[in-house]
């Protein structure tokens, strides 16, 4: 955490905050310095045409900058999701500025012309107000992420502080990498959301402590379902994403299917496992780059 | 208690009257290899698991087990076709959302439908024809995981039968609203609407189907349907292996006239 710098310090030792960035801050964050683009930026006027119907007002990006430049010198797109518009949530704007940049992407891979694709997931899920075509543009964006798979690793990242949800979480699920902050959560329904579908005694979201430790980045790296915890720090989020995104491409946790369905079928018996428990369970080598020097 | 027929299961029955069993699979899990205009097809469904070790999973919703298991499913027939013809894959929909649990997230429910979701868009991606029925709910992130990557989708035109991304009452409650205001504002707000006809009007939907008894159909009205199945396999492109489809067809233009415009502009602008 970066709450003690408030003296000056030495630029050597300071640290950026990525989860405080905007969307746009981030985006440019991670690619090179150098030739960074912005795609449909806020110029361009395409905002959704649904809030205003609802006396919401609409924002001239929807929520999403998607940034095309270099990554580590090869060419790259980085979609990244404003936590701060609408709970990041997913309009059918901001879902097909996603999923062009996804298919773009992928036409170029086709073609022979590698694009790194990278995604910043800070999102509550569906935008309840587009309701349908979110959900629609979502099964768009998973389609596109699992072709360009084949060609290039598809790398999500995930700081913090929305979390990452609803259908994006699967969208999470399909990359070939992720990238976690401990301050950041990957789940499918957000914990308000099973508290009123299910009770209280199912899960108190208020409950931050037991959040965490269900759905937290840590826990997530610690059991496999994540493979990097980074500190909320720009440059670690890129020399992680970095390294990924540069690597060949493996097989998808989505697409592993043997292995993972072993797992849930070995603890479905179990009703009051531990979080804890799940860990000494599921315990995965931990990678160097996210483990605290 | 005894549980009652889910649509789901009824129309599985019906559709896969003549088919085999695949093995191997949770209770909620259908899987069944027959046939459709002539060539061999893998019919799937979720059905309701009274005695599921999920007590969260047992009325029908997409929780781990069903994931995984529709992942597997799908993988098999993947594995099995991979030198040969590609078998088509029919979703029969009727799926009322996923399983919401504390233990579902922890051991990552939203893995298990990635699982899924990336099956049935790996076959699709591999040559197999994919197409979704739609006989009840079509719900959020269940619907994401079986159905939503069919390269047609066909509903029945039914008040049962309804897309949406959260329950009706859910939803009233999310945005603190009466059912009622919730209905009116759905009612001017096509993507928000719960009535599968407004789905139809964004443009998604291959074919609604009409005059069709969705919990008891007679043999004619069964027949009609797998006529329309038919006819959505034979619409299906031989190279087309993508959900494009959503987005170029005519009521779609006008559906999702946004969704249309941002791709076109972002071409125009991904290279200088």
């Amino acid at each position: 955490m970066n709450d003690l710098q408030t003296a000056p310090r030495p630029a050597v030792l300071a640290r950026q905050s990525f989860i405080e960035m905007s969307a746009r801050e981030r985006a440019a964050a991670l690619l090179d310095p150098e030739g960074q683009r912005e795609v449909l930026g806020p110029f361009d006027g395409l905002q959704s045409p649904w809030l205003p119907r609802q006396g919401i007002v609409p924002q001239s990006d929807d929520g999403v900058v998607v940034l095309r430049g270099r990554l580590g010198g090869r060419d790259a797109v980085v979609a990244a999701l404003e936590g701060r518009f609408q709970g990041g949530s997913i309009g059918e704007v901001c879902g097909a500025k996603i999923a062009a940049a996804l298919e773009l992407a992928l036409r170029d891979c086709e073609a022979g012309r590698p694009v790194l694709p990278v995604l910043l997931l800070e999102t509550g899920g569906v935008r309840l107000q587009e309701a349908n075509l979110g959900l629609a543009v979502i099964a768009e964006i998973q389609s596109a992420v699992v072709a360009l798979r084949r060609h290039v690793p598809v790398v999500a990242a995930i700081a913090g502080l929305v979390g990452c949800f609803g259908g994006m979480s699967l969208v999470a699920g399909l990359c070939s990498h992720i990238v976690i902050t401990r301050q950041a959560r990957l789940g499918m329904n957000g914990p308000e959301v099973i508290e009123q579908e299910a009770g209280v005694e199912e899960l108190d979201a208020a409950d931050r402590q037991l959040v965490w430790s269900l759905i937290g980045g840590e826990q997530r790296v610690a059991t496999g379902l994540a493979d990097a915890l980074v500190d909320d720090d720009a440059a670690q989020v890129r020399e992680q994403v970095l390294g990924f995104a540069l690597g060949a491409p493996s097989e998808a946790r989505s697409a592993q299917v043997s292995i993972w369905r072993a797992r849930i079928d070995a603890l479905a018996a179990n009703e009051d496992l531990s979080p804890k428990a799940l860990r000494e369970a599921w315990e995965t080598p931990r990678r160097a780059q996210g483990d605290k020097p | 208690m005894s549980t009652p027929l889910s649509r789901g299961r009824i129309w599985f029955d019906h559709l896969a009257a003549d088919a085999r069993r695949v093995d191997g699979l949770p209770a909620s899990v259908l899987a069944a290899d027959g046939t459709l205009d002539g060539g061999p097809a893998r019919f799937l469904a979720v059905v309701p698991d009274p005695a599921s070790p999920f007590a969260r999973a047992r009325q029908g919703e997409v929780g781990l087990r069903e994931g995984w298991g529709l992942a597997a499913a799908l993988r098999e027939a993947l594995r099995d076709d991979r030198d040969g013809a590609r078998r088509a894959l029919v979703a029969v929909v009727d799926v009322r959302g996923q399983a919401y649990g504390r233990r579902e997230e922890m051991l990552g429910i939203h893995l298990a439908c990635a699982a899924a979701v990336d099956a049935y868009a790996s076959a699709r991606q591999a040559g197999h024809k994919v197409v979704a029925l739609l006989v009840g709910g079509a719900m959020s992130g269940a619907f994401l995981a079986h159905g939503y990557q069919a390269q047609r989708l066909l509903a029945l035109d039914d008040a049962g039968v309804t897309v949406h991304a959260m329950g009706r009452e859910a939803a009233a409650r999310v945005t603190r609203r009466s059912l009622a205001e919730l209905d009116e504002i759905a009612g001017a707000q096509p993507p928000m609407s719960y009535r599968i006809a407004d789905y139809a009007g964004l443009g998604l939907l291959h074919r609604l189907i009409d005059g069709v008894d969705a919990q008891a159909p007679s043999a004619r009205q069964v027949e009609r349907v797998r006529e329309s199945l038919v006819e959505a396999l034979r619409d299906i492109g031989s190279g087309e292996r993508d959900l494009s489809v959503r987005w170029t067809a005519a009521r779609a233009r006008e559906g999702r006239a946004a969704s249309v415009e941002v791709r076109r502009r972002m071409a125009e602008q991904w290279t200088r």
